[in-house]
C-alpha cells in the first residue's frame, strides 16, 4: 500500500498543508526543528492512533487550535480509500472513511499499515520493559484491531483492580490506627476490609480473563517475531552474535530455576494454562499486593528479553548493537505485516544519520524494494543514493517540492 | 461571563448529565425568554420529584409510594428477580413485556475508582430478599461492560451457597443487523456465547 495525499489542518507546527504523495522513496529535508518529522508523524498517527514521539494527543493540535485533522488518501492494490481523523485531546477521535463517518474510530484502523523507525527507537533495546510492551501491543493491534479491544478492557480493569487495592491499603491503616482509637472506627474498617477481599476475587477473574487473552496474544506474536528478527539482525550485523527473544512473564518470578519457569512460550498458548497461571501468580503476591497497592502479576509487568547468544542484550549490548536490534525488531515487524498481506508503507525518521557505512548499506539494501519509503533527514547527503526519489524541502513550516 | 445570577444557572444546568457549556447557555437563554408560567412549572417539578419521589422500599426503584408500582403488583411472579444497576434499567426491561417477575434495583455498579463498593449498593437488600427461599431465579441484568460485569460476578459469587438459579442476560449480535456491521469485540462476544441450534 502507499499514502498518496496528505493533508493536515492545525496538526503540530502546520496551520494547513497539503502533499501529494507517490510510491517509492521520498524524503522530507531540511534542519532540525522545521516541522520535517511532524509530516511523518501524522502519517504514523493515522495508522496507529498514536504518536511516536509523545503519550498524548495535545502537542499535537497546534496551539490555540480546537482540533486537528489528518486527511489521507491510502491506496491498496490500486483501490482508494479516503481517510479522515479528527484529534480531539482529552475527547474521543472522530473519524471519516471515504467521507462516511465510521462509529468508532478504531475501526479505521487497519486501513494504512505502517512501521515507523525513529531515534526513539533505541529504547527498545536499551529502555524499559513498557517500551517493548507498548511495541508488541502496537503489533498486535496492527495485525488484529480485535486487541485494540483487549488492551482497553485489561487496562480497565487493572485501573479498577489498582483503585481497589489502593483502597485495602488505606483501610488497613485505618483500622490499625482505629483499634487504639474508637471500636466503632475499627468495626467500620473491619466492614470495609472484608468488603475488599471479597470484591478483589471477582477483579482476579476479571483481570486473568483479560489478561490471558492478552498474554496469548502476545506469545504467539513472539514466537512468529523471533525467526524475523533473528534473521534481520544477522544481516544487519552478521559478526554479531545471534540475536533472540524471550518472553518473560511476571507470574512465577519467585521461582527459583527462573529461566525455565518464566519463559512461559514452553507452556505452548493455550489461553486456559495461562489463565492458570496468572491466577497461581496473583495468589502468591497477594500479601505484598495488598500492602502496596498494586497490581503486581500481569501482562503490565512483562518483559520481551532480548538476547544476544547467552548474554541479554540490555546491559551487554554495545551502542552499535543495541541499534541494530532495535532496528531488527522494526524489520521482523514489517516482515510479519507484509506476510500477512498488504506492504506496509515504510517511515524513517532521521534514522540514516545514527547509522555506521555498514548498517546503513545493509538497511538501505532491505528497505530499498518496499512499495513506499518515507523518509526525513536533516542534509541531502543523509539519503542513500538508493533511496533518491521524490524530495520536498522543508523549512520554517513551508513544504516545497524539489524533485 | 453573563452577570451574576445567569452565570449561576449556566454553571446550574453544566453540572448536568449530557449538558455541555453551550447546551446550559442555551436552555438558560430558553427559560430567560420563556413564560413566568411555564418556568414556575419547571421549578415546581424539580422541587416535587425530590420531596416526593422515593425508592421502593422492597426493590429500589423510584416510587411515589412506600412501594413501588411493580412490587405491589400480585400479578407479578415472586419467584424470579431481574437485578439490574439503575431505576432506567427496569423501565427499558418493562418495555419488552417479556418479563413478568419482580426486579431489585442497586443503585450502580462496582467500581473502586469511583469508590463504589458492595456496601455502597443494595445488596444487603437483595439477600435479605432471598432469605426466604420463595425465589428460584435471578436474572443479573447489569450493563455489559466491566463494572457490570464485576457486579455480576460478585452477586454470583455471593448468592451460590443458596443453591437457586442464576442467569446472566445474553450479550452478543443486535436483532435484525448485519454480520459484517458488528464490531470485533461484540462479535467475539457472540462467538463465545454461541448455542446449539436445536432443531
Amino acid at each position: 500500500m502507499h499514502v498518496a495525499s496528505l493533508s493536515l489542518t492545525d496538526f503540530r507546527s502546520y496551520p494547513a498543508v497539503e502533499l501529494d504523495l507517490e510510491p517509492g522513496a521520498t524524503a522530507f529535508v531540511g534542519p532540525n526543528g522545521q516541522g520535517k518529522t511532524n509530516l511523518i508523524e501524522a502519517v504514523g498517527y493515522l495508522a496507529t492512533h498514536s504518536s511516536h514521539r509523545v503519550a498524548t494527543d495535545a502537542p499535537l493540535v497546534r496551539q490555540g487550535a480546537q482540533r486537528a485533522i489528518i486527511r489521507s488518501v491510502v491506496v491498496k492494490d490500486d483501490r482508494r480509500a479516503l481517510i479522515e481523523l479528527e484529534i480531539n485531546p482529552g475527547r474521543a477521535n472522530r473519524a471519516r472513511v471515504n467521507r462516511s463517518p465510521v462509529p468508532r474510530p478504531r475501526e479505521a484502523l487497519g486501513l494504512l499499515r505502517t512501521v515507523l523507525f525513529a531515534p526513539e527507537d533505541l529504547a527498545l533495546s536499551k529502555g524499559d520493559p513498557s517500551e517493548r510492551r507498548k511495541f508488541l501491543d502496537d503489533l498486535l493491534v496492527a495485525r488484529a484491531p480485535r486487541f485494540a479491544g483487549v488492551r482497553a478492557d485489561y487496562d480497565r480493569v487493572l485501573k479498577q483492580r489498582n483503585a481497589l487495592l489502593r483502597t485495602a491499603a488505606t483501610t488497613r491503616i485505618g483500622r490499625r490506627r482505629g483499634s487504639r482509637k474508637q471500636d466503632d472506627d475499627a468495626a467500620f474498617a473491619a466492614a470495609g476490609a472484608g468488603d475488599v477481599m471479597s470484591t478483589l476475587e471477582v477483579w482476579d477473574s476479571h483481570l486473568v480473563r483479560h489478561g490471558a487473552e492478552l498474554l496469548a496474544g502476545r506469545l504467539d506474536l513472539v514466537e512468529a517475531l523471533r525467526p524475523l528478527a533473528a534473521k534481520a539482525y544477522a544481516t544487519l550485523a552478521p559478526s554479531s552474535a545471534p540475536a533472540g527473544l524471550e518472553y518473560r512473564s511476571s507470574a512465577g518470578e519467585d521461582q527459583a530455576d527462573d529461566k525455565l519457569s518464566t519463559d512461559v512460550s514452553v507452556l505452548g498458548i493455550n489461553r486456559e494454562d495461562l489463565a492458570e497461571r496468572l491466577r497461581a501468580g496473583l495468589a502468591e503476591v497477594r500479601q505484598a499486593e495488598l500492602d502496596r497497592g498494586v497490581t503486581l502479576v500481569g501482562p503490565h509487568r512483562d518483559d520481551l528479553l532480548l538476547t544476544l547468544g547467552d548474554l541479554p542484550a540490555r546491559g551487554y549490548a554495545s551502542h552499535g548493537e543495541s541499534w541494530s536490534f532495535a532496528l531488527a525488531l522494526r524489520l521482523a515487524a514489517y516482515d510479519l505485516l507484509r506476510s500477512d498481506g498488504g506492504d506496509p508503507v515504510l517511515i524513517l525518521d532521521d534514522v540514516f544519520a545514527e547509522l555506521d557505512d555498514q548498517r546503513r548499506r545493509r538497511l538501505t539494501d532491505i528497505v530499498a524494494p518496499a512499495e513506499q519509503v518515507l523518509i526525513t533527514a536533516a542534509v541531502p547527503d543523509d539519503v542513500p543514493a538508493q533511496l533518491a526519489g521524490s524530495r520536498f524541502d522543508v523549512t520554517e513550516g513551508s513544504v516545497l517540492r524539489v524533485r | 461571563m453573563y452577570e451574576g445570577v445567569v452565570q449561576n444557572l449556566i454553571d446550574e444546568l453544566g453540572l448536568l448529565p449530557g449538558v455541555g457549556p453551550k447546551s446550559a447557555q442555551r436552555i438558560a437563554f430558553h427559560l430567560l425568554a420563556a413564560e413566568p408560567a411555564d418556568v414556575k412549572r419547571l421549578a415546581h417539578a424539580l422541587l416535587e420529584v425530590k420531596e416526593k419521589v422515593r425508592f421502593c422500599r422492597i426493590c429500589g426503584n423510584v416510587a411515589a409510594e412506600a412501594e413501588c408500582r411493580i412490587c405491589r403488583d400480585q400479578r407479578r411472579d415472586p419467584q424470579v428477580i431481574c437485578v439490574v444497576e439503575e431505576s432506567k434499567d427496569v423501565v427499558a426491561i418493562e418495555k419488552t413485556r417479556e418479563f413478568r417477575g419482580r426486579y431489585h434495583v442497586l443503585g450502580g455498579a462496582i467500581s473502586p475508582i469511583d469508590g463504589v463498593g458492595p456496601d455502597d449498593l443494595k445488596i444487603r437488600e437483595l439477600m435479605a430478599r432471598l432469605a426466604d427461599g420463595q425465589v428460584t431465579e435471578l436474572i443479573l441484568a447489569t450493563d455489559p461492560n466491566l463494572e457490570g460485569e464485576a457486579t455480576a460476578t460478585y452477586l454470583a459469587r455471593l448468592v451460590k451457597p443458596l443453591g437457586l438459579k442464576v442467569t446472566r442476560l445474553a450479550s452478543g449480535l443486535p436483532v435484525g443487523g448485519d454480520l459484517e456491521y458488528a464490531d470485533e469485540v461484540t462479535l467475539g462476544r457472540a462467538f463465545e456465547g454461541r448455542r446449539l441450534l436445536d432443531v
